[in-house]
């Protein structure tokens, strides 16, 4: 833990990474100054779009130890300001799936080959991000852990299907392949309680290794001090819950 | 949740963005997570022109009730003026995508 006469320093920048279809996209990127090692994380960023929240997040976990990379997923869209790009995906119905799990797998790749990675490379996401974070655990090999904060969509019908989301995440649960954490608002509308439960019972038919918390009293996005979803007592414990299951498996 | 729920109109229409007035080419109608309305959900119609890249613009966000007295509005008023024959034949057919 953190002394008052430690060191501390850390390297955060725009990089570039090859994503999907090899693709060079742009990429936040921070980690703390040295050798390391240092375990890795990928971070899937949320429906409001590559924003300043994913800038503070991806300083937060390197300031917690960790290589921390968030890819602009919405690169293609094109460029202004991270809500202008992201109305344009909105408009768009989102991205593909493919297209993002090719550029979560470019930045795991990116990870890998850095001489400070200790081996280890998990992969957070929020709302959107949560769901893409799911999806790159079931379907890309190499993260060694994945946290899903109110990923909606994971349980989906035959009518919640699009040309850009054409399968359920929740269909490739046997191919899990890392623990998986997950944090969720009881009063959110997406995912419910109820397609929580679904996608739980899911995991444990599978065996898989997994813990879901669910708090009272928040919804969605509880952990964005900047909006009315924002619920400070539930927001500290999961960002305790994601550090304690990070450190366990990373 | 990011709801997905949206729909795409190409349109030929003008807008009146931050500077100047646009020219608009396409239309979004989405029910999904907003920007500054204070909601989880609204509803969002963005006016923009692609390919004039995303800062081309002007979005209105809001709850269902007001886009429900909205989309009246736009109706009770385009069939006044059609009563009246006021009404204007577009030259190009709206699409839905």
């Amino acid at each position: 833990m953190y002394q008052t006469d430690m060191y501390e320093g850390i390297l955060a920048e725009t990089t570039t990474l090859r994503g999907f279809h090899e693709d060079i996209i742009n990429a936040y990127f921070a980690r703390p100054l040295g050798a390391g090692p240092f375990p890795g994380i990928v971070l899937a960023h949320h429906l409001p779009g590559w924003d300043e929240w994913y800038r503070e997040i991806t300083y937060k976990f390197a300031y917690h130890g960790y290589a921390a990379i968030s890819p602009n997923l919405y690169f293609r869209s094109g460029h202004g300001t991270p809500e202008d790009v992201a109305v344009k995906v909105r408009g768009a119905g989102g991205v593909p799936d493919d297209q993002a799990l090719g550029d979560l797998e470019g930045a795991l790749q990116m990870l890998r080959s850095m001489p400070y990675i200790n081996g280890k490379v998990g992969i957070f996401g929020t709302c959107s991000g949560g769901r893409h974070a799911y999806l790159a655990v079931c379907r890309i090999k190499g993260f060694d852990a994945a946290i899903d904060c109110w990923g909606g969509r994971v349980v989906m019908g035959k009518e919640d299907l699009t040309p850009n989301q054409p399968v359920a995440p929740l269909e490739y649960t046997k191919d899990l392949a890392c623990p998986l954490l997950g944090l969720f608002g009881d009063e959110d509308q997406g995912p419910t309680p109820a397609q929580v439960n679904q996608h739980e019972e899911e995991l444990k038919r599978l065996g898989k290794i997994y813990e879901f918390y669910r708090y009272p009293n928040a919804g969605h996005g509880f952990f964005y001090y900047h909006k009315r979803s924002y619920r400070q007592e539930q927001a500290v414990d999961g960002w305790a819950k994601v550090f304690a299951f990070l450190e366990k498996y990373l | 949740m990011c709801t997905m729920i949206v729909k795409q109109i190409a349109v030929e229409e003008y807008a009146k963005g931050k500077s100047d007035w646009f020219n608009v080419r396409q239309a979004y109608v989405s029910y999904d997570h907003p920007f500054k309305a204070p909601f989880e959900h609204a509803l969002n119609i963005d006016l923009v022109n692609e390919a004039q890249g995303p800062a081309a613009r002007i979005s209105a966000e809001l709850g269902p009730d007001a886009a429900r007295c909205l989309a009246e509005a736009i109706l009770a008023v385009l069939a006044q003026a059609e009563a009246g024959g006021y009404l204007e034949r577009s030259p190009d057919a709206v699409q839905q995508e």
